[in-house]
């Protein structure tokens, strides 16, 4: 049971990294981003560090994902501004 | 040509891999066994868990430079330049203000509680930051705290509280003839005392990282 799960967990990470990383929609890549934080604390906690899981989901997933949404939404702002100005 | 250039990427990069992995196998087994040495000292950290024993006491001067590290990111964020007058909030949905307004003391709570619980079990400063900015990034997306501008002078005192308290505990055993080694008496006080400092200032220096540039957008 155990070894499935943590089967399931190695697969759902790399594809969550890979999606984050190919996917050409910064949204989705951001969206990406905090899924693969949040499923990389539930690793560090079967591994047994809770510490490090619990700041990787505060810090990792919670924070920068916050900042890289907050950028993009900056990013698509400027955007549309110089859309208006051509 | 971009299909081989990307297929040498490739190539370099596992080869870069491959040889780490090999590196890594050939290193002769540590000579110190560390778990044994903080499980032998713990008695006289201060605090019950290794984790925070280690942060805090046995490697504190490395969690003194990291908590530097983060203030001289947000000093670094404010010389970018100031930002302009903050924008009216937006209308924002009043189902999410409600939710802010109540979730908030759970969040305090649950940084006070991360911030006690370092002593004997997984918690400690950096968590109880990190939720504590939370609740203020979760405040500000909510439309209930406006994004900050240049940082007043209660502002700029709670950002380096925790490092000055703890460079001033650093400072004052300095007597004693090393760098932040507690005297086991007093260790748990201390440890207390520069954690719940770090926690209100880490939270500060998280949340002004993301409120310090909403400002600028702005």
């Amino acid at each position: 049971m155990n070894l499935a799960f943590d089967l399931l967990l190695i697969l759902a990470l790399s594809w969550s990294a890979w999606r984050s990383l190919a996917t050409p929609d910064l949204t989705r890549a951001v969206v990406m981003f905090i899924v693969f934080g949040l499923l990389m604390a539930l690793a560090w906690a079967r591994l047994g560090a809770p510490d490090i899981a619990l700041a990787e989901a505060a810090i990792g997933a919670g924070l920068t994902g916050a900042l890289l949404l907050d950028a993009l939404g900056a990013l698509q702002a400027r955007r549309g501004e110089k859309k208006e100005d051509a | 040509m971009n299909g081989l250039l990307r297929s040498a990427v490739v190539i370099v990069g596992l080869s870069l891999a491959a040889a780490m992995v090999i590196a890594l196998l050939q290193l002769p087994s540590a000579a110190v066994h560390l778990p044994a040495l903080v499980a032998e000292n713990l008695a006289q950290s201060g605090v019950e868990h290794p984790v925070t024993a280690v942060l805090l006491n046995f490697r504190g001067w490395d969690t003194l430079l990291e908590v530097a590290v983060l203030l001289l990111a947000l000093l670094t964020l404010l010389t970018l330049g100031g930002g302009k007058a903050p924008a009216p909030a937006a209308a924002v949905d009043p189902l999410l203000q409600g939710l802010a307004r109540r979730m908030l003391p759970l969040i305090v709570l649950t940084a006070g509680y991360l911030l006690w619980a370092g002593a004997h079990r997984p918690g400690g400063a950096f968590q109880a930051g990190a939720v504590l900015a939370a609740g203020a990034v979760f405040l500000q997306l909510a439309g209930l705290l406006p994004a900050w501008t240049a940082p007043r002078r209660w502002l700029r005192l709670g950002l380096v509280l925790g490092f000055l308290v703890f460079l001033a505990v650093a400072a004052a055993l300095l007597g004693q003839g090393a760098l932040l080694r507690y005297p086991p008496a007093l260790a748990g006080g201390l440890i207390l005392l520069i954690e719940a400092g770090l926690t209100l200032s880490l939270g500060l220096i998280l949340a002004g990282l993301f409120l310090f540039l909403t400002g600028r957008d702005a």
